[in-house]
């Protein structure tokens, strides 16, 4: 890989002081592709389209970097931008956001319009710049520092471990920063958890008589015809629950719900529609007691 | 002028004077309710004891030449500002003595008076500290010896004034008649004031010797400014024309406070302001004819409204103001009258406290009532009261050889005797005064204490029947005493220009002249005559029919006029008062709408567009990125221009 | 041709770039447009190297892939963080710091 970019700088630097007609063909192939990838990346509505037209156009970037005397830094686009950087992207794409697709409206009253108008701004701003002052430039030879001394590689290296070591160690103390933040940012582990107890431990700790009642409060209106919270819940013998009134009702005497034990266990006298015919009906039950 | 001497001998320890009653009332004040016991004897006690040493100073006094009689007693420096030298001293001389010995003597007899008189009164030690505090202050203001210290005192008698008007503090009435009589006195205060400031701006001090000694360089402007803001000054105290309405008002006081403060002692201080300032009123013409012009109005005034109210205490406050008005008449005409207004001030001093502790009295025994349309025939029932008060009644309108009739014949004599439109202006004002006292008092006198007994068909305010009672001894022996002067004070002081003379020191020798258009005797006969038709008048309008208990509500226009104080608080609401409220609500409304409006409305304008800023804030991380490609665009294309412009 | 060409398309590119910033409202979106942007200018400065005649450009080329895969790595861990709490990866989601 090194060998080819050595290669490509070598062809490159026998054009001295001018673009040859190749890299004209690769520019004006590529620069349109590069191009033509922003364009799609801003205007796909699916961010893994986005992603994949940012890496054409990144991969059209490296190309750029080789021809443009730069072998290392072209490789290192194409494999840690194109390879490492965007698959990042994709990778957390997948995990989050793949099904989000942007809505076409846009919430932000005039955003689009004041964007497009900056941009174009930023733009025309850029090409003047650049077509006030940058027009006649010839492209230097970096014959030297790429043909001595080992080539681009070893070059880029030397400078990084002389000229600028104390950058250099300062990106080092970055990047450890940022995989350490990047851990504690994404780091769930079990710290949701903490505190609380499984089922069946607290089932062990009722039992054990750490809580007042093995089993948990009775609801209102449980074994009992009603389920409203003013219907105490019965025991099993049809007594009532005392643990299952409110304390608003408990402070009522329990002879007041006499009548609603009755409704509740089904013992209410309820309207009998002979009682208003004969005495017959009096004796007929008189005599069933009896 | 004779020339200061300081003093000597007895004169020394003339600082008791003060000292006495300032330490009655700070004991009184301070010691609080321990002294309740005894604190009302410890007052008449001071005051007794400074009587008895300006005695003594007086006695001393008659006893040095009379070159020797003024006298001056350096205290302390009392304000030591670099060019504002102050000093704390007293002038001993005839004028200052002889209103010590008007002040401590009737001062002690009323305080003797008011051991009785507040005997029910639960705060009577407090009552006798606020006497004992007037007592100091007006002893202070007449003793003196510059304009600060005369200020000092004067402020004091308006406070203590104020505090004893406003005495029943739960009647609403006397609460504002407090306040009044203090505004109203703000009012002549300031004039005084801006007086010394101009005294002390020309002369560089305020010490009567050196005022008196160089008022002569001023220029005659300065020195009629100066005259005429004294004479506010005194009109205030005074209760003179324009500021005499607060005076009837201040009756709101016990009956003490209006003998001793509101008839005999502080309202004469403007007439002794007047005749203390003598050798700056003898340089202006200008402003001793205001002054008579002043006396001449108010003491109309006074007589006229007297003769509407029904109010024992009103009739006499008005009587007050309108005898007042004789004295300033008597201090206009210069060194004609100085004296003269000071004889009558003395003989006033004596009748007038005596006519209002009788009036005192028959409040005492009547239940507090004030009306006399519900008194009558009182003169069974507290002979003594009644005699005394005849007494003082027969002063005060001039019945031959009683006091009244030397001061005041004097000075209606006097006034007749100024040249030309003046003698005729003046004269006829004093004796068409003289003539209309008579009616009023004579009126007042058959109301209460002749006549049907009207009482006896009434009810008190709290539903009780009438039971007037002659008052204890402690209370008229006080009256007795005053009575006594009512009558012999005038002929001792008059005869031979007994008390002109002795005054000479002060006020200069007393000049007679008759430039007027009468004689003298024609004057005496005139004023006898006017006198004997208003008693006359009187008695056929008053003692002649029934008197209604209710006042008569249709009546003619003069009535309704005097009833209305001949619309002096009318006049005071409008030329005044309205126009203060109308500045004042100018001044809340620019205040409120100017400055409070310039201050809000920074706020508000500072709020109002934060609030509209503030909103920029969305939380969109994207209009945030916006603005941050907006800026940048700005700042590149700034930064362009001057590269690629130059 | 000239160096210049790139220079031009480094433009373009990062205008598109910043327009996607200011547009899209996908978070991981947003970072690729950061990330065209950053390409972009890498390209300027390359081709700066190469106008010069000297390395410098292309090593600050390299530290600025070094920054930005930095960046990448908490950026994306953000992401994940918030998308966790809001189960959305939608930037104007994130909007509760404001007035």
């Amino acid at each position: 890989m090194i060998h080819e970019a050595a290669l490509f700088a070598q062809a490159a630097s026998d054009t001295v002081n001018k673009v040859g007609a190749g890299e004209t063909i690769i520019f004006w192939i590529l620069g349109p592709i590069a191009l033509a990838g922003a364009l799609g990346m801003l205007f796909s509505r699916n961010a893994v389209h986005s992603a994949l037209w940012l890496v054409l156009t990144m991969f059209s970037l490296g190309v750029f970097y080789m021809i443009e005397q730069a072998p290392f830094l072209g490789f290192v686009q194409i494999i840690v931008y194109t390879g490492a950087i965007m698959m990042l992207f994709l990778f957390v794409l997948m995990m989050v956001g793949r099904e989000s697709s942007d809505s076409v409206v846009e919430v932000l009253r005039g955003q689009r319009l004041w964007g497009g108008i900056l941009g174009v701004g930023v733009a025309g701003l850029f090409i003047g710049i650049v077509s006030q002052s940058l027009v006649d430039v010839t492209s230097s030879n970096l014959n030297g520092p790429n043909g001595t001394n080992g080539g681009n590689v070893a070059n880029i290296g030397r400078s990084l471990f002389t000229d600028f070591l104390f950058p250099f160690e300062l990106t080092s103390a970055l990047l450890i920063t940022a995989a350490v933040g990047a851990i504690v940012l994404a780091y769930t582990g079990k710290s949701d958890r903490r505190g609380r107890k499984t089922q069946r431990e607290l089932v062990a700790m009722r039992f054990r008589g750490e809580y007042s009642r093995p089993s948990p409060l009775p609801g209102p209106g449980v074994f009992a015809t009603a389920n409203s919270v003013a219907t105490p819940a019965l025991l099993p013998d049809g007594s009532v629950a005392p643990e299952s009134l409110s304390e608003l009702i408990d402070s009522v005497p329990i002879s007041e719900f006499a009548h609603d034990l009755e409704v509740s266990t089904g013992t209410e006298h309820h309207a009998d529609a002979h009682a208003l015919t004969q005495s017959t009906s009096d004796s007929d039950e008189e005599v069933s007691h009896s | 002028m004779e020339a200061v001497h300081p003093a000597s001998g007895v004169a020394t320890v003339s600082w008791l004077l003060l000292a006495l009653p300032a330490f009655g009332a700070l004991v009184l004040l301070i010691g609080g309710r321990r002294t309740d016991k005894w604190g009302h004897l410890l007052g008449c006690l001071t005051i007794i004891a400074a009587f008895v040493i300006g005695l003594i100073t007086f006695i001393n006094s008659t006893g040095l030449a009379v070159a020797d009689r003024v006298q001056e007693l350096h205290l302390f420096s009392w304000i030591p500002v670099n060019a504002l030298q102050v000093d704390f001293g007293l002038r001993l001389d005839p004028l200052s003595l002889t209103f010590v010995l008007l002040i401590t003597g009737v001062g002690g007899l009323i305080h003797v008076y008011s051991i009785g008189y507040m005997s029910a009164d639960r705060d009577r030690r407090r009552f006798f500290a606020y006497l004992n505090l007037f007592v100091a202050s007006m002893l202070l203001l007449v003793l003196g010896d510059s304009f600060v210290t005369l200020y000092l005192g004067w402020e004091g008698v308006g406070l203590a004034s104020y505090l004893l008007i406003g005495w029943y503090i739960d009647r609403p009435a006397a609460a504002t008649a407090a306040k009044k009589a203090f505004l109203m006195n703000r009012v002549g205060d300031v004039g005084l004031a801006i007086a010394i400031f101009i005294l002390f701006a020309n002369l560089h001090t305020t010490q009567y010797s050196v005022v008196f000694a160089n008022i002569g360089k001023l220029s005659p402007g300065t020195i009629t400014a100066i005259a005429l803001l004294l004479l506010l000054g005194a009109c205030g105290k005074s209760g003179q024309f324009p500021l005499q309405s607060w005076l009837p008002d201040a009756m709101e006081g016990p009956t003490p406070v209006s003998a001793l403060i509101h008839a005999a002692t502080m309202v004469t201080a403007g007439v002794y302001l007047v005749c203390r300032s003598n050798p700056i009123y003898d340089l202006t013409v200008a402003g001793r004819l205001t002054v008579v012009f002043v006396g001449a109005i108010t003491l109309l005034i006074g007589c006229i409204v007297g003769c509407a109210y029904d109010d024992i205490k009103k009739v006499l406050a008005y009587s007050t103001v309108s005898q007042i008005g004789y004295m300033m008449l008597a201090a206009g005409l210069g060194p004609f009258g100085y004296a003269l207004a000071i004889t009558h001030l003395l003989t006033h001093g004596f009748f007038k406290a005596g006519l209002f502790l009788g009036a005192g009295s028959v409040m005492h025994g009547m239940n507090d009532e004030v009306n006399m349309r519900k008194f009558g025939g009182l003169f069974k029932r507290m002979p003594i009261t009644a005699v005394t008060f005849g007494l003082g009644y027969l002063a005060i309108i001039g019945f031959p050889g009683l006091s009244g009739y030397f001061s005041k014949d004097a000075i209606i004599d006097a006034a007749f005797q100024q040249p030309g439109w003046q003698g005729w202006v003046f004269g006829i004002a004093a004796v068409v005064g003289a003539g209309l006292t008579a009616f009023y008092m004579t009126r007042l006198v058959i109301m209460t204490f002749f006549g049907k007994e009207r009482w006896r068909d009434l009810k008190t305010d709290d539903g009780h029947d009438f039971h007037p009672h002659e008052a204890s001894p402690v209370m008229w022996i006080p009256m007795t005493i005053l009575a006594i002067g009512s009558i012999g004070a005038g002929a001792y002081f008059s005869l031979g220009h007994r008390l002109a003379d002795w005054l000479t020191p002060s006020l200069g020798t007393l000049q007679e002249r008759s430039a007027g258009p009468l004689s003298s005797t024609e004057i005496t006969i005139l004023t006898l005559v006017l006198a004997a038709i208003g008693v006359v008048v009187a008695i056929l309008t008053v003692g002649r029919s029934a008197v209604p208990v209710e006042r008569p509500a249709r009546v003619s226009w003069p009535v309704r006029a005097a009833r209305a104080n001949l619309y002096g608080d009318a006049l005071n609401e409008t030329l005044i008062a309205r126009p203060g409220l109308w500045l004042d609500r100018a001044l809340v409304f620019g205040d409120k709408f100017g400055i409070d409006g310039a201050v809000n409305g920074i706020g508000i304008l500072f709020r109002g567009s934060s609030g509209r800023l503030r909103k920029l804030q969305t939380g969109f991380v994207r209009s945030y990125a916006l603005s941050m490609l907006g800026g940048a665009i700005v700042l590149i294309g700034a930064l362009l221009l001057v590269r690629f412009s130059g | 041709m000239t160096p210049t060409y790139y220079l031009l398309l480094s433009a373009l590119l990062f205008s598109i770039g910043a327009v996607g910033v200011l547009v899209r409202r996908n978070a991981i979106v947003v970072f690729m447009c950061i990330e065209l942007m950053l390409n972009a200018v890498n390209l300027t400065l390359v081709t700066f190297a190469r106008i010069n005649g000297s390395l410098s450009g292309q090593i600050m080329a390299f530290f600025v892939m070094v920054v930005a895969a930095a960046e990448v790595v908490v950026g994306l861990a953000i992401i994940m963080s918030i998308f966790r709490a809001r189960r959305s990866t939608s930037v104007d989601d994130a909007n509760l710091l404001k007035y």
